[in-house]
């Protein structure tokens, strides 16, 4: 027996298939493991889409609520301020603060203005109108990557996937209400806007119609307890949720949890200036279009600081402040692809797999060895080697298994021999021809070589196909096929030949064909 | 032990006009196929919805039909048992945009007091989602293909390249024609088995090129038939080996693999007979009916080896300082 540089590396990557494929097979704890799909281990996959229409619409309708603002700090008077989903209109009183008022919209960025007398009307341009669809996107995913990130799952994944889908995967949700809760939390828009109640008309909204409130520049929202208690708001919020810095959940003197929040020194300014001209009036907390509370203002609030009370669980309460924290939405999300995949059938179909693999295993180890016999249990050397490879480098890059990918694992089982088969059925050939084994070993490994190669790397390129096109589980297909396929040329076409070459000289003394090769000469 | 031990050629070319015309049958069967009966698109790619419940004892099916008619969210809905017994599959063609209201709880609700079951999987996917996989899903075949293509052009010859694609179409047509025969749902999975197959065919046919490659450089003999049955027996062995490894594995895994894996791997038997055949039957007579001229080869491959050496020549003259 004699050492060849094959065998070394041979050696090297069974050493390496074991050590790094050990913390996955013995479930170590510790040391780089293969992570499960979401198919095996249960869990939550998600394709959001982001209704964009709708955060123009909400960048139109917070520049009105900062015209309004402005106006009222400055003394201009402004009759008929209106909004609709793309523009804004008003008109000045007063034709001397036209200077003011356009020096304060050119601030303002992407947006068009045209003028006629004292007619303003305001549109977003079409730049703006992309730059706010792009921002909505990506603020959704920031946000909803903040949100999970306070929700206590392990590592949940929040990607970006081509132009404007955003990927949700959530692994290891083990039961029905904690799928419910994260999703509540995802798609919770958790808007808060602090809205001015119309107290002149208030005490009609019983008998009023949305359209008779739109023309007072009103809109009637529901109380969020009982949907029969109705308040009339001024449509134009007095600041939003943009303005909060911190919410955190906190309790009332009955101990009952409320949410604290603080806002920003912008909406600490325009909050204190609201409240000190309209002392006795009320103010409405609305969250999500819902009216959680309308207190009396009895003094001017500095300070920036306000509560949302609101008859909720400790839990639910620690949701929505992780949800006003982490920032509104911009624009509602909406489902485009859902799979979710229940624990115990992630457990069936892991079992089920291994079993294939297991019996797929067998078989052919044992056909191998009826038909070549030693050379049979080379090449089985090989096989199993390059199962502790595939582990190995899935664990080492932290791949991800699926279901799929079990298949293609299996499924490498078979094609994986293919290269020792092919080599070995070569080797015979040579063998009949009557060549020296020396000859027939290297000839047959040099013949055998640019078969393997061209088969080899065009299964390898519908592979990677496979990769760059699939999503999810399948991608876990292509992933093990590939690290299959590289690794069983690496064990068959080194592994093996390395084995022979040390074992060349047993071969030759034995001058047993049928042993060594399974056949008769 | 021994398949195939070579101790004469078989006639494979001579009997490849039989071959042919079962060839020909089964694509146009399986296009008919497709063309009539259609294929049945699963919910990865039409898009729909997909609830698996389990029971503890056997389903009920007829009191869950029962019971679903109360929500208008299942109308259209079919029921079908999946594997077992006790568990079964709703699918419906419609899905839900909103991430709160959950169909999977919708169910749970509906289905309460027809016994002691759990929601398994819950799978939805929208038009547009669906659209971009089927779409996605045909440029994976054709990018695969070509790929392949220009690799076995590059490292054979254009008309190897040819003949190993129209093999490919062959089997990847009656894979799905025996697909739509059986009925099954055609997802995603479906669609990567199809794409192994390509891979897995592929395979077997550049072995047996690989030997025609080898015995047309090498070899005296200038009959193309003659080079290629001599090469499909001395693959045989192989051949059939390898397929039968791959096979098994294939089958344990459509016996035990589970419902899930079931398609995929039915996708792949299927392939896997197919394809071994087609390198054998397929490949190999349309490679001879495009005439491939050996004595031609052989001539390009002798100016090509004297331009060789002529260069050498130069360059050693060059290098000896002669010129």
């Amino acid at each position: 027996m004699k050492l060849n540089y094959r065998i070394v590396i041979f050696g090297i990557a069974i050493v390496f298939g074991l050590f790094f494929s050990a913390p996955s097979f013995l479930q170590m704890e510790g040391g780089k493991k293969v992570t499960l799909g979401l198919d095996l281990q249960g869990g939550l996959h998600m394709l959001l889409g982001v209704k964009t229409a709708e955060a123009v619409k909400s960048r139109v309708k917070s520049i009105t609520a900062s015209i309004k603002h402005f106006g009222e700090r400055n003394d201009i008077l402004i009759d008929s301020l209106k909004f609709d989903e793309s523009s804004i209109s008003f008109t000045l009183l007063d034709a001397d603060d036209t200077k003011a008022i356009e020096g304060y919209l050119a601030e303002i960025k992407g947006l068009i203005v045209s003028v006629e007398g004292e007619n303003f009307s305001v549109s977003l341009s079409k730049e703006e109108v992309v730059r706010t669809e792009k921002q909505a996107i990506s603020q959704a995913i920031e946000t909803i990557r903040n949100r999970l990130d306070q929700f206590g799952l392990a590592e949940p994944i929040v990607a970006r996937q081509g132009e404007e889908k955003i990927l949700v995967e959530l692994a290891g949700i083990k039961t029905q209400k904690e799928e419910q809760r994260a999703r509540e939390l995802i798609s919770r828009a958790a808007k808060l806007e602090l809205m001015a109640v119309d107290e002149d008309r208030a005490a009609r909204v019983n008998r009023m119609s949305a359209a008779d409130a739109a023309e007072y520049g009103d809109v009637i929202l529901e109380d969020v307890k009982s949907p029969n208690i109705k308040y009339l708001v001024r449509e134009i919020p007095i600041l939003d949720g943009t303005m909060l810095t911190d919410a955190h959940v906190g309790f009332d003197q009955n101990n009952r949890p409320l949410i604290n929040f603080t806002l920003n020194a912008e909406g600490a300014e325009i909050f204190g200036d609201f409240t000190g001209k309209s002392v006795g009036k009320r103010l409405a907390v609305v969250l999500d279009g819902k009216v959680y509370s309308a207190p009396n203002i009895n003094e001017r609030i500095g300070g920036g600081s306000g509560q949302i009370s609101g008859n909720y669980t400790v839990m639910e309460a620690k949701d929505l402040s992780i949800a006003l924290r982490s920032g509104s939405l911009l624009a509602p999300i909406y489902l485009m692809e859902k799979r979710s995949v229940g624990p115990s059938l992630g457990a069936d179909s892991i079992k089920a797999s291994m079993i294939a693999l297991i019996g797929g295993f067998v078989l052919v180890i044992i056909f191998m060895v009826i038909y070549y016999r030693l050379a049979g249990i080379i090449a089985n050397i090989a096989l199993v080697a390059n199962l502790f490879i595939i582990l190995a480098v899935m664990s080492l890059f932290g791949a991800t298994l699926t279901l799929p990918g079990m298949a293609g694992i299996v499924l490498t089982v078979g094609m994986a021999v293919d290269a020792n088969v092919i080599i070995s059925e070569r080797i015979r050939e040579l063998i009949y021809q009557g060549v020296s084994i020396h000859k027939a070993i290297e000839d047959g490994y040099s013949n055998a070589m640019r078969a393997i190669l061209d088969a080899n790397i065009t299964t390898l390129i519908a592979a990677v196909v496979l990769y760059a096109y699939g999503t999810g589980a399948i991608k876990g297909f292509a992933i093990t096929i590939s690290i299959g396929i590289l690794a069983s040329m690496l064990t068959a076409i080194l592994g093996t030949h390395g084995i022979y070459q040390m074992l060349e000289n047993r071969i030759k003394k034995s001058k047993n064909n049928l042993l060594w090769f399974g056949i008769k000469v | 032990m021994e398949f195939f031990k070579y101790t004469r050629t078989f006639n494979f070319m001579g009997r490849s006009k039989f071959a042919m015309i079962i060839s020909v049958v089964l694509v146009l069967a399986s296009y008919a196929l497709l063309a009539t009966k259609g294929l049945n698109y699963g919910v990865d790619f039409a898009g729909g919805t997909i609830v698996q419940v389990k029971y503890t004892t056997d389903a009920p099916i007829d009191k869950m039909r029962a019971k679903l008619k109360s929500d208008k969210i299942f109308d259209g809905s079919s029921i079908s048992e999946f594997g077992s017994a006790n568990e079964v599959v709703i699918r419906m063609k419609t899905t839900t945009g909103s991430v709160t209201v959950d169909i999977g709880d919708v169910t749970r609700e509906a289905l309460k007091g027809t016994g002691e079951f759990e929601i398994r999987r819950v799978d939805i996917v929208g038009p547009k989602v669906g659209n971009e996989l089927k779409e996605k899903g045909l440029m994976s075949l054709v990018l695969a293909v070509f790929g392949i293509l220009i690799y076995v052009a590059f490292r054979f010859e254009w008309r190897f390249a040819v003949a190993s694609i129209v093999a490919l179409v062959h089997d990847v047509s009656i894979a799905l024609g025996a697909i739509t025969l059986v009925g099954l749902d055609v997802n995603l999975d479906v669609l990567a088995a199809l794409l192994t197959i390509l891979g897995y065919s592929l395979n077997d046919t550049i072995i047996v090129f690989d030997r025609i490659r080898e015995g047309v450089t090498n070899g005296r003999n200038n009959e193309l038939a003659n080079i290629i049955d001599e090469s499909i027996t001395r693959t045989l062995a192989r051949t059939t080996l390898t397929s039968l490894t791959t096979f098994f594995v294939v089958f344990t895994l459509f016996m035990f693999g589970g419902e899930i894996i079931h398609a995929f791997a039915f996708t792949l038997l299927v392939g896997i007979v197919v394809g071994t055949y087609s390198s054998i039957f397929v490949a190999s007579p349309i490679l001879l009916a495009f005439g491939f001229d050996v004595k031609n080869y052989h001539i390009k491959l002798a100016e090509k080896a004297k331009r060789e050496a002529e260069k050498q020549r130069m360059r050693d003259q060059f290098e000896s300082g002669v010129m």
